[in-house]
C-alpha cells in the first residue's frame, strides 16, 4: 500500500487546518474524491491531527455520508423523504434493485458501475418522487422511467 | 472595501438607481422544482432568442444602464413549484406556468417585444384566466415576509440585495442601537425559534449576553433533516445575506465575533451560495474585522453536515461542529450558558435568523401585528404530498389548515379524499378533518399534540395507510437515532418491529397497548428532544386512528388498500385464459391449474409478493 496517494488529504489539511474540529471537513474531501473512505486514510489522519484511529472510525460509522465500502460511478439515490415516500417512491426503489440485482444489504454492483441507496429528503418535496444520479435531480418518478435511465447508462458505459 | 455608514448608504442608492433603470424583467425561477423541470434550459434560450432578435438586454445589474433595457434574470423559488417551470415579466407582474422551451420565442416576440400578455400561459384556474401573479390564490392568502426576496433578486449578487435595503438593519444595530436595544426590539417582538421548539428568541439572545465567558458563538442551524420540509434550503439557497445579516445581528447582541453555519450535505447548492454570499460580504467589509468602521469583528464559518438527522438537536450540532460524532448531551447545562466549544452560544435555525432584520428594519410594534397574541410573524411551510399545489408557502401565523390546505393548496390531488396532514415531520403529529378550522400557530398546535417543527406539512389522502405511515417514521427515527440512551435506541427498535409485525399482517392482541406503553416511556425518559418526540406520529395516528390499526391486527385488513401483505390476490376466472404464465413466475408455487382454463391461487401459499400481477398478460389477475 506504499503507492497511495496521500496529497488529498495533505491538501485538504492545509485547507481546514490539523485541528480535531476540521475532521470531518478533510474527511468530507477525501470521500469527495475517492467516493469513500479508504482504510489508508485513518492512520494517516491519525497521525497528522493526532487524535487516534478509533475516534475518527468512530465519526467516520457515525454519519450516514461517509462509506467505507467502494461506490459505484453512477450513485443514484432515491428520496424516501415523507412527500416522496407518500407519493409512491418504495416502487422506484424496487425496480431499480431488481434491475440491477441489488438489495438493502448489497448496495453496489460487481462492477463497480451502480450503486443505489435512499437518501431521506432530497428537499425537492415539490417533484416527488425524485431521485437523484450523482446529485442531479430527476424530478416525478416512475419505477419505469428509473429502469429506463439505468439502461441508458449501461448502454452508453 | 465600505469603511462607513456614510459609503453603504452611498452604494445601496447607487444600487438602487441601477436597479431601477430596468424597466422591463424576465425572471426565470431557477428554484430546485422548477430547475428539475428544465428552467435553466428555458434562461439559456431566452437569453439565445433575445440576443438573435437584438434585444437590449442584460444578464446582470447592470454598470452603468442605458437605453430601454431588458433584465434577464434568475430568480430563487417562487414557491409555486406544481406549475413550474415558472416565468414572472415585470412590471406587470405576469406569471407564465408550464413554461417550454418552445414558448420562448413567443414570449419574447409578444411580451418583451410587443408589451402583450401570452394568455394561454397564464395560470388558470376554475375557469378563471389569472394573468397576474398576485391574483393568484395560491399567492393571495400568503404574506411573503422571509421569502419576499426569494422570487425577486438574483441571490448571487450582494448588490441587489443591498439595493432593496438589504444590511440596513445591520447598520441601524451597528450605529443607533445598543446591544440591549436589540434584545429588546427582539424580545417585543414575540420572536419565536422556527426550528421546532419555539423558544422564545429574544429571551435566548439575553441568557447569552449575560454570560461573562468569553469567546461566545453564533451558530445556525441550517441541518433541515425533517424529511418532507424544504423551507430553510429556499433561504439558505435564495436570500442568504437575509441570514447572515441576521447572524451578524445577533452577535453585536450577544457580544459574539464568530459565526458558524450548519448546512445539510444534500444541499450542495446552498453550500455554494453561501460561501459566495460570506465572500461578497467580506469583500465588501460587511463581514470580517472593523465592519464598517465601527471596530466590531464578526467572521463566518460554514460546516456540511455529514447526513445525521440527530445533528438538528442543539447539542448534538455543536459536537458535530467540534468535529466529533453528533451525539447530544444531557442537559443542563444548556448551550446558551456551554454550547460550542464549551462557550456560550446562541443556536437558533435559519428562518429564525431570517427574521431578524425585518423586525429591525420595522420595529417590533409592526411585526407584532403579524399572527396571533403568543405566536407572531410569519411562518413558511412546504406543503407536499398528495395535495394539489405542493409548493413552498409563508402565512401570518395563526392562518387555519383549511385555508392552507384548499384556499392555497387547491385540495387534495387528482380529486382524493382529504385524510390527513402530517405535521412537524417524525417528531410531530396528524391533524385531520376535525383540525380543519385550527389556526396553525405554537400554542394551538402543542394543545392537540402535534408541532409546527420546521414547517412540513405532507398531505394524505384516503389511500394513505396511517398505520404504514407510522411504521414509515419510526423506521426513520430508529436509523437515526444515535444509540446514546436506551430509550431511544432500544424503545425505537421494538416499536418499529410491533409496527412492521402489523403491516405485514402479522399484529397481535395488545400491540396497540404496547405501542402506547413504549411511546410514553421514551417520550419521559429520554435523552434528547429527537428520542422525547420519536413516538409523535405512533401516537398521534393511534389517537386518530385506532380502528385502522385494530382492522389491521384484528381483521386482517388494510382500510385503506395500501399494505401489500394484507392484500389478497385472486384470478378473474373470466378474463384468465389459463396461459400458466402467472404459475410460472410465482416463487412459492402457489398458483395452480390446467392450461387453457382459469388458475386459482392458494391463498395458504400465496406470500403476496405481486410477481403474478405485473406478469399476466390478460390484466385477469387483482388485489383487494
Amino acid at each position: 500500500m506504499s503507492t497511495f496517494d496521500y496529497t488529498v488529504l495533505d491538501r485538504a489539511i492545509e485547507e481546514f487546518g490539523n485541528a480535531e474540529s476540521s475532521l470531518i471537513s478533510i474527511l468530507q474531501s477525501a470521500q469527495e474524491h475517492y467516493r469513500y473512505l479508504p482504510r489508508e486514510v485513518f492512520p494517516y489522519l491519525a497521525e497528522k491531527l493526532n487524535i487516534s484511529e478509533a475516534k475518527i472510525y468512530g465519526v467516520a460509522t457515525f454519519y450516514e455520508n461517509f462509506s467505507l465500502e467502494q461506490k459505484g460511478k453512477y450513485v443514484i439515490k432515491v428520496c424516501d423523504g415523507t412527500a416522496c415516500h407518500v407519493r409512491h417512491s418504495v416502487p422506484i426503489l424496487e425496480a431499480l434493485r431488481k434491475e440491477l440485482g441489488l438489495s438493502e444489504q448489497k448496495k453496489t454492483t460487481d462492477d463497480l458501475m451502480f450503486t443505489v441507496e435512499t437518501v431521506a429528503c432530497l428537499g425537492a418535496c415539490s417533484s416527488a418522487p425524485a431521485i437523484t444520479l450523482n446529485n442531479e435531480i430527476y424530478p416525478t418518478m416512475t419505477p419505469e422511467m428509473a429502469v429506463a435511465l439505468v439502461k441508458s447508462l449501461k448502454e452508453n458505459g | 472595501m465600505l469603511k462607513s455608514r456614510e459609503e453603504l448608504q452611498v452604494l445601496r442608492s447607487s444600487c438602487a438607481t441601477r436597479l431601477n433603470t430596468e424597466n422591463k424583467r424576465v425572471i426565470v425561477c431557477a428554484g430546485a422544482g422548477c430547475v428539475s423541470k428544465g428552467a435553466l434550459k428555458i434562461y439559456d434560450k431566452f437569453a439565445e432568442i433575445m440576443k438573435g432578435k437584438g434585444v437590449n438586454f442584460s444578464l446582470e445589474l447592470q454598470k452603468d444602464p442605458h437605453g430601454d433595457s431588458v433584465r434577464l434574470k434568475q430568480s430563487g423559488c417562487h414557491g409555486f413549484c406544481e406549475v413550474g417551470p415558472l416565468v414572472r415579466i415585470e412590471p406587470q407582474g405576469w406569471l407564465y406556468v408550464k413554461v417550454k422551451v418552445e414558448d420562448c420565442e413567443e414570449i419574447v416576440e409578444k411580451t418583451v417585444i410587443g408589451g402583450e400578455c401570452v394568455e394561454r400561459l397564464a395560470y388558470t384556474q376554475d375557469g378563471i384566466v389569472y394573468k397576474e401573479q398576485k391574483e393568484i390564490p395560491f399567492y393571495k392568502k400568503q404574506t411573503r415576509l422571509i421569502l419576499d426576496n426569494c422570487d425577486k433578486i438574483d441571490a448571487t449578487s450582494i448588490e441587489e440585495y443591498i439595493a432593496t435595503g438589504g444590511y440596513t438593519a445591520l447598520e441601524k444595530a451597528l450605529f443607533d442601537m445598543k446591544s440591549e436595544d436589540i434584545i429588546n426590539e427582539i424580545s417585543e417582538s414575540g420572536l419565536r425559534g422556527r426550528g421546532g421548539g419555539g423558544f422564545p428568541a429574544g429571551r435566548k439572545w439575553s441568557q447569552v449576553a449575560r454570560q461573562n465567558n468569553f469567546p461566545k458563538y453564533v451558530v445556525c442551524n441550517g441541518d433541515e433533516g425533517d424529511p418532507g420540509a424544504f423551507m430553510d434550503r429556499s433561504v439558505m439557497e435564495d436570500d442568504p445575506h437575509r441570514m447572515i445579516e441576521g447572524m451578524i445581528i445577533a452577535g453585536i447582541a450577544c457580544g459574539a465575533n464568530d459565526g458558524y453555519i450548519y448546512v445539510r450535505a444534500e444541499y450542495p447548492k446552498a453550500v455554494a451560495r453561501l460561501n459566495l454570499a460570506i465572500k461578497q460580504a467580506t469583500e465588501l467589509g460587511l463581514l470580517g474585522d472593523n465592519i464598517l468602521g465601527t471596530g466590531y469583528s464578526f467572521k463566518m464559518h460554514i460546516n456540511r453536515g455529514a447526513g445525521a438527522f440527530v445533528c438538528g438537536e442543539g447539542s448534538a450540532l455543536t459536537a458535530s461542529i467540534e468535529g466529533k460524532r453528533g451525539m447530544p448531551r444531557t442537559k443542563p447545562p444548556r448551550t446558551v450558558e456551554h454550547g460550542l466549544f464549551d462557550k456560550p452560544t446562541v443556536l437558533n435555525n435559519v428562518e429564525t435568523y431570517a427574521n431578524v432584520s425585518t423586525i429591525i428594519n420595522n420595529g417590533s410594534e409592526w411585526y407584532k401585528k403579524i399572527g396571533t397574541e403568543t405566536s407572531t410573524g410569519t411562518k413558511t411551510f412546504a406543503l407536499t404530498g398528495n395535495i394539489q399545489n405542493a409548493g413552498l408557502i409563508e402565512v401570518p401565523m395563526g392562518t387555519t389548515l383549511r385555508e392552507v390546505i384548499f384556499d392555497i393548496g387547491g385540495g387534495v390531488r387528482d380529486g382524493g379524499e382529504f385524510k390527513a396532514v402530517q405535521i412537524g415531520g417524525p417528531s410531530g403529529g396528524c391533524l385531520t378533518e376535525e383540525h380543519f378550522d385550527l389556526p396553525l400557530d405554537f400554542d394551538s398546535l402543542s394543545k392537540v399534540g402535534a408541532i409546527i417543527g420546521s414547517g412540513g406539512l405532507v398531505v394524505m389522502d384516503k389511500k394513505t395507510c396511517m398505520v404504514e405511515v407510522a411504521r414509515f417514521f419510526m423506521d426513520f427515527t430508529q436509523k437515526e437515532s444515535c444509540g446514546k440512551c436506551v430509550p431511544c435506541r432500544e424503545g425505537t427498535k421494538r416499536m418499529l418491529e410491533i409496527l412492521n409485525r402489523i403491516v405485514d399482517g402479522k399484529g397481535e392482541d395488545g400491540d396497540i397497548e404496547l405501542l402506547k406503553e413504549l411511546g410514553e416511556t421514551i417520550s419521559k425518559t429520554a435523552l434528547c428532544g429527537l428520542g422525547k418526540t420519536a413516538a409523535g406520529p405512533v401516537l398521534s395516528t393511534i389517537k386518530y386512528f385506532e380502528d385502522e390499526y385494530r382492522a389491521h391486527i384484528y381483521d386482517k385488513k388494510c382500510p385503506a388498500g395500501a399494505c401489500q401483505k394484507l392484500k389478497t390476490i385472486t384470478i378473474d376466472p373470466e378474463l384468465c385464459k389459463g396461459c400458466s404464465k402467472c404459475a410460472r413466475n410465482c416463487p412459492v408455487s402457489a398458483i395452480k391449474g390446467e392450461i387453457k382454463k382459469p388458475f386459482t391461487i392458494d391463498q395458504k401459499l400465496c406470500i403476496k409478493c405481486g410477481a403474478c400481477l405485473s406478469n399476466c398478460p390478460f390484466k385477469a389477475i387483482k388485489e383487494v
